[in-house]
């Protein structure tokens, strides 16, 4: 009898066990479900934002006409204007990041000394764990006024220091996802390339480079993807007039800055004006999933190409 | 010339371009550092530090900012920390090779790139208009633990896997249960590399202004947040809001509160670097 009872114990605390453990495996699978309905979420409030903007001005409109006015008495919707501020800021970044982020990337894999490696890439990601308003400060105080002593014709606000400032910024996330490709290229490879009597430039550029293009087209789509995405440089250095111009010497506004600016104003909730903001957001979070988008089917496409 | 000295020359270029280029990022940053320097440390001082915001440059201090920013911490910490361990046991302990969870896999790597902004609208229609938060501490916080939740699974899977399968088989021949192993071997031999993503992302958390401008922090809060209902500001906004005047005064302003938060900033940055030196030197598989 006892030695029943004594079983009887035990079965049900392994089933306890087994109904804690089952509990437990729940609770977490509902935190990993958590990312799905934000995902969920972020398309559901900007789409459902958009789609009563949309309502009051066709989407026609948003798309061709060239001023965006929404807080002035004669209201323009056309969404161009902040798309080539966000071009121009973005293209001059990339324009400063890539050949910087790039040279790095093979200066420290095929030229420098490990040492030298290992003491300059901490330093170098500093750079990106410095908050963005503190670059705009610098972009603002600091850089337009150099660039002043010799473009006689920039404006206070301008998308060139800006952009340039944030190219500073994204330096260290090319130089470093590009060192990861470069470094995953075989061995042999290289030595192949000494073997056939090239110099470390011609092995670089001949071999490693190619041979970790698709490595370093991602990292160069995810700092697009970033420099798109960036708010507190432009909000601060690159002023608030939308504009179409690729001038980089006058103020202009990117998407991300016309969100804040409407953010630090006192819009009522439910007006159009409200509204513009979700429609902006719609858009830029369809140009930066694009882009994330087309970098994981990169990846995924070419990563196993030496395994 | 022939042409392997060309060749040679050329390497050789490159190399001094490399050189170049590798310190011209590293040389703008001391610039940078030492302008913001100059222009701030004269300004900081205790009542700097302990007053409250003022329309008037000279009297203008950053408690409410730092309290603010120290209340977000926290709070995004409670909030990020167990949400994103949890879901990185999940996908890394539990989850098997299905469609879904790959779904999930890169469900998460596309929120890592969704631009802090849009986390702001998101924050502003769910938490501030739908839950009725208002522009408050609690709902800044939950906004900020969204954007670093992505970071913070990203890392905890990663120091999960590399406990190695031993440890686990381990347990699991003495009898121990799933969780069991997962709390009492893998999560404690992963802990160190845990700790390091966690504090990482909130140094993130802890820069981000715009996210917290778009639900309608303010920059002028003229208390010291007491709950996490209270509305707030924070360092990054405190800073944004004084480089916006005209006036000279307040940009020194803004180089003080700067040192103050890349301060903050570089010594949780600096704690993750220890703690991962740490980890790496103590355990050998």
């Amino acid at each position: 009898m006892a030695f029943g009872n004594k079983s009887y114990t035990c079965a049900s605390i392994h089933n306890t066990l087994r109904v804690q453990e089952k509990i437990i495996e729940g609770l977490l699978w509902l935190s990993a479900a958590i990312t799905i309905l934000i995902t969920v979420s972020i398309i559901w409030v900007l789409l459902s934002e958009s789609v009563k903007f949309f309502g009051e001005v066709s989407i026609l409109r948003f798309l061709t006409e060239k001023e965006w006015t929404p807080l002035f008495a004669d209201k323009k919707f056309g969404i161009l204007p902040l798309v080539a501020g966000t071009f121009l800021t973005t293209a001059i970044a990339i324009a400063v990041a890539l050949p910087i982020g790039l040279t790095i990337a093979i200066y420290l894999n095929e030229y420098a000394h490990a040492r030298f490696k290992t003491f300059v890439k901490p330093l170098l990601e500093v750079l990106a764990t410095i908050p963005t308003v503190v670059y705009g400060f610098f972009a603002l105080t600091v850089v337009t006024p150099f660039l002043q002593s010799f473009i006689p014709g920039l404006a206070g606000f301008n998308a060139l220091s800006a952009g340039i400032v944030m190219g500073i910024m994204i330096i260290p996330m090319i130089s470093s996802l590009s060192e990861d490709a470069i470094s995953a290229v075989p061995r042999s490879l290289r030595e192949a390339a000494y073997g056939m009597g090239s110099t470390r430039l011609q092995t670089a550029f001949g071999v490693m480079v190619p041979a970790a293009s698709s490595g370093i087209l991602v990292s160069v789509i995810l700092a697009i993807s970033r420099a798109v995405g960036e708010t507190m440089i432009v909000a601060i250095a690159a002023g608030q007039q939308p504009r179409l111009t690729l001038n980089p010497l006058v103020p202009i506004e990117t998407i991300t800055t016309y969100i804040v600016q409407v953010s630090l104003g006192d819009v009522p909730h439910g007006s159009l004006e409200y509204r513009t903001i979700f429609a902006a957001g719609m858009t830029l979070f369809l140009f930066t999933f694009l882009l994330n988008n087309l970098s994981f089917w990169i990846k995924k496409k070419y990563q196993e190409k030496y395994d | 010339m022939t042409n392997s000295e060309k060749n040679r020359l050329k390497d050789k270029a490159f190399q001094v371009f490399g050189v170049f280029c590798t310190l011209i990022g590293l040389v703008v940053l001391a610039i940078f550092l030492i302008d913001i320097v100059i222009e701030g440390i004269g300004r900081i001082d205790w009542d700097f530090l302990t007053s409250l915001p003022s329309r008037r440059a000279a009297s203008a201090g950053i408690l409410t900012a730092w309290a603010g920013t120290l209340w977000i911490l926290v709070l995004s910490a409670v909030i990020a920390f167990p949400l994103g361990i949890a879901a990185g046991v999940y996908l890394e302990e539990y989850a098997k090779k299905t469609k879904l969870s790959n779904f999930l896999e890169i469900n998460i790597a596309n929120l890592a790139g969704v631009p802090s902004i849009i986390y702001g609208l998101l924050g502003l229609e769910l938490f501030v208009r739908m839950m009725n938060l208002g522009g408050v501490l609690l709902a800044g916080a939950l906004t900020l633990s969204l954007l670093i939740l992505p970071i913070v699974i990203v890392t905890t899977r990663e120091s999960i896997k590399a406990v190695p399968r031993t440890i686990r088989d381990g347990s699991f021949a003495l009898g121990a249960s799933k969780w069991q192993t997962v709390w009492h071997q893998v999560l404690p031999a992963s802990f160190g590399g845990i700790l390091t993503g966690v504090i990482l992302a909130l140094s993130r958390a802890v820069g981000e202004a715009a996210p917290l401008i778009v639900i309608g922090a303010l920059a002028y809060v003229p208390f010291v947040p007491k709950s996490p209902m209270d509305e707030f500001t924070v360092l990054p906004i405190q800073i944004f809001n004084w480089t916006s005047r005209p006036q000279a005064a307040f940009l020194t302003n803004a180089a003080a509160a700067i040192i103050i938060l890349l301060l903050i900033t570089f010594l949780l940055n600096g704690i993750a670097v220890y703690l991962r030196h740490r980890q790496q030197k103590k355990i050998k598989w």
